[in-house]
């Protein structure tokens, strides 16, 4: 008997490679969320009396506010007293290098293939490392600086760079903007801060990789990304989780800033624990990110796999305020089991000759529901705005569920808006003629899954693409047959 | 190398094919002609093992082996192919990749190591050369946007990489022009080998003028109701389907 569910538990951790547990002290607030504890925060991040200032304005805004119940999922009650908002690993000091840091953490950061250690670090990529509420190290800093980049933690940032800070917190999220936004503002623990000056490539790819570990808590990180005019910088996170009965809380806030001619690209990776075959446990994902494309010709660009999460809300959003400015969202959605997703984007249309495109793959199999949710909007003065949306979604199996919600609100006539959206299921036909040619059921399912979602991969960083891949290739595993 | 006994085939319950017996040995090629709904398709996805074609009596004898007992990859393995009448699109998914993800799949079910990268594209080249397909093909998706021809020869390119032993042709004659139908026919007879047997499917004899079958059966109403030599398909071309009605009286 017990042979066989650890045969089953073996098979299961397989398929979620990163649902290990890092056994290691950890210094947590108490369960609860009022100013007491918010103020506890601030004090352990040694926080500037305006930022704790800032935390309470949005914590007082949150409490006067409800959930949203508009999306297309089943959102089961949280009780926000019960998590505990802040966990750290204990350590003496804030490490002033990686060769400080405990071996522990970069241990587990070396098992999920993110090694921070010098010999081993991933060539052209800088990673920032956040365990639970804190960061616990940035990679080549150094070099980065030298080209006047600035990569760092939140908090640092927030000691080292405090007017930037300042400057643009909130400016493209305002706490207010939805209750998720509006809790992460009064909790939010740490994340990536990034700086690229006027006229500056950013020498490399710069990377975050998001780990919650601990119990009961909840993970509320905030990046904000500011491109001075003429520069550019790629920019990717990775997410991943223990594997728990429990569900857990994951509610980021990213802010892109891109000025004149600047151009971001923002991509995601999203494996948070889904949960297991019965839908237990499972990260809750409800994350605001939207990009503000302030000045003329700037250009942000989000590409998204999400194959995690036991329920995910999301739409990175673009606001084209400048002239000219562009917006694109590329995005993979998978579910199984009983995951749910409701994600998409928005594109705000401002300036004039904006232009945006969006092109969303939904994939969904078992008993999982996967939602399309997406707006364009052109205000009155965005004359010549341009959109293209495709929309496609494919399904695996009769179980689950597909759906497209577009709005398009266009208060300028000369806008051209385009949509298309397809429903598929993967056909009979084409795993037959798959299997007729020798490949398995699996792997004729992953491969045609990889050839419908072959618009986005080839937007990710190559390293990435590849990493996307396998991932989709394991969350599909047992989704057919 | 194909022993099929009394074979009854049935598809949502319907009975299909009711008895049918063939013999192919190695390096054989034979034809099966047959009216529409005669069951010539159904024979092929049969052996080839799609779901929904159920055996209901008799047996298949591939090489010593029950294919009844095989999912469609292992027959694949095996050494069986189908060239299907409807090549299917596989949207986004790189035709070379396809073609060696496949090559490789039936390579490992059979302990072999990996085909190398070098070898497999000078192979692929090639065959598509002989069939005067353009190279950039490899580069787009797994028979979408192929014309029709293409699709077909697309299949004649599998075959002719895959190296089966054998090879079922469902129609693949069907909608070619007579300059593709040689190119057909050609990238069927370099293929010929005395370990490797044909079952060529077809609805006009049209394409057999340019093989050499060693057999001929004509196949009505789920079961072979005539067989003979290359006589067989010329009979049928002059006289039509029609002439089966008399003559299986006779048989």
């Amino acid at each position: 008997m017990n042979q066989t569910v650890e045969q089953v538990d073996r098979y299961i951790r397989q398929r979620y490679k990163a649902g290990f547990y890092t056994d290691i002290e950890s210094d947590r607030v108490p369960a609860g969320l009022n100013e007491e504890i918010i103020a506890m925060i601030s004090a352990k991040k040694e926080e500037p009396e305006w930022l704790l200032e800032w935390r309470l304005k949005a914590f007082h805004h949150w409490q006067t506010m409800v959930g949203p119940n508009w999306a297309m999922l089943k959102l089961p009650a949280i009780d926000f007293q019960k998590i505990h908002y802040y966990a750290a690993p204990k350590q003496q000091d804030r490490p002033k290098s990686l060769d400080e840091v405990d071996p522990k953490l970069l241990e587990t950061f070396d098992k999920l293939g993110v090694p921070l250690h010098e010999r081993a670090r991933l060539a052209g990529v800088a990673v920032d490392a956040v365990f639970d509420s804190v960061s616990v190290g940035t990679t080549f800093q150094k070099e980065l600086a030298e080209a006047g980049v600035i990569f760092c933690s939140f908090s640092e940032a927030v000691k080292d760079h405090p007017e930037l800070v300042r400057e643009y917190l909130g400016s493209v999220v305002p706490y207010t903007d939805n209750y998720f936004a509006a809790l992460n503002s009064a909790v939010f623990s740490d994340g990536s801060f990034v700086y690229i000056p006027e006229n500056t490539r950013c020498p490399m790819e710069l990377s975050t990789y998001f780990r919650i570990n601990a119990r009961d808590t909840g993970q509320f990180e905030r990046t904000l990304i500011i491109a001075e005019p003429g520069s550019e910088v790629s920019y990717l996170e990775g997410c991943t989780a223990p594997m728990r009965d429990e569900n857990q809380l994951h509610a980021a806030v990213v802010e892109l800033v891109a000025r004149k001619q600047a151009r971001i690209k923002y991509s995601t990776v999203q494996n948070w624990y889904p949960g297991d075959e019965n839908g237990k446990g499972g990260i809750y994902n409800f994350v605001t990110k939207r990009g503000d494309c302030r000045e003329d010709d700037a250009r942000i660009s989000w590409t998204q796999v999400e194959t995690g999460s036991a329920i995910t809300w999301k739409y990175p959003s673009c606001i084209l305020r400048g002239d000219r400015s562009a917006g694109e969202f590329y995005s993979v959605a998978l579910t199984h089991n009983h995951q749910q997703a409701d994600t998409g984007t928005k594109m705000i249309h401002l300036g004039k000759n904006t232009t945006s495109k969006i092109i969303s793959k939904g994939i969904s199999a078992g008993k999982s529901n996967n939602s399309y949710r997406g707006l364009v909007r052109v205000a009155r003065r965005a004359d010549n705005a341009r959109n293209y949306t495709q929309c496609d979604s494919l399904l695996i199996g009769k179980t689950c569920g597909a759906h497209t919600f577009p709005y398009i609100e266009s208060a300028n006539p000369t806008a051209t808006i385009e949509h298309e959206a397809t429903t598929s299921r993967v056909g009979e036909d084409q795993l037959f003629y798959c299997r007729s040619r020798g490949l398995d059921e699996e792997n004729a399912v992953a491969m045609i899954v990889d050839g419908f979602c072959k618009e986005v991969f080839k937007e990710l960083p190559m390293e990435f693409a590849v990493e996307a891949k396998a991932l989709l290739e394991i969350s599909l595993e047992g989704a057919v047959g | 190398m194909l022993k099929i006994t009394n074979l009854h085939v049935a598809v949502d319950d319907k009975p299909i094919l009711k008895g049918l017996n063939l013999e192919v040995a190695a390096g054989e090629l034979h034809a099966i002609m047959g009216p529409n709904g005669s069951g010539k398709s159904t024979l092929g996805y049969a052996l080839a093992g799609r779901d929904g074609y159920e055996i209901t009596s008799g047996a298949v004898d591939f090489e010593g082996r029950d294919l009844a007992d095989m999912e469609p990859e292992e027959r694949a393995a095996a050494g069986l192919f189908l060239a299907f009448q409807y090549p299917v699109e596989i949207p986004g998914v790189n035709n070379a990749y396809f073609l060696r993800a496949a090559l490789n799949a039936q390579r490992a079910a059979r302990g072999e190591p990996e085909v190398d990268s070098m070898a497999f594209l000078k192979a692929v080249r090639e065959s598509l050369k002989a069939l005067k397909m353009d190279e950039s093909l490899l580069k787009r998706a797994v028979n979408e946007g192929f014309s029709g021809g293409e699709k077909k020869r697309n299949e004649i390119v599998q075959m002719a990489v895959l190296k089966p032993k054998l090879a079922i042709l469902d129609e693949t004659d069907s909608g070619l022009d007579i300059d593709a139908l040689k190119l057909v026919a050609e990238g069927i007879n370099r293929l010929r080998d005395p370990a490797r047997s044909f079952v060529v499917i077809t609805h006009y004899q049209r394409l057999l003028e340019y093989l050499e079958p060693d057999r001929v059966h004509v196949l009505s109403d789920g079961q072979i109701v005539e067989s003979g030599g290359r006589e067989l398909a010329e009979r049928l071309e002059s006289e039509g389907y029609a002439f089966l009605e008399s003559d299986a009286v006779e048989v």
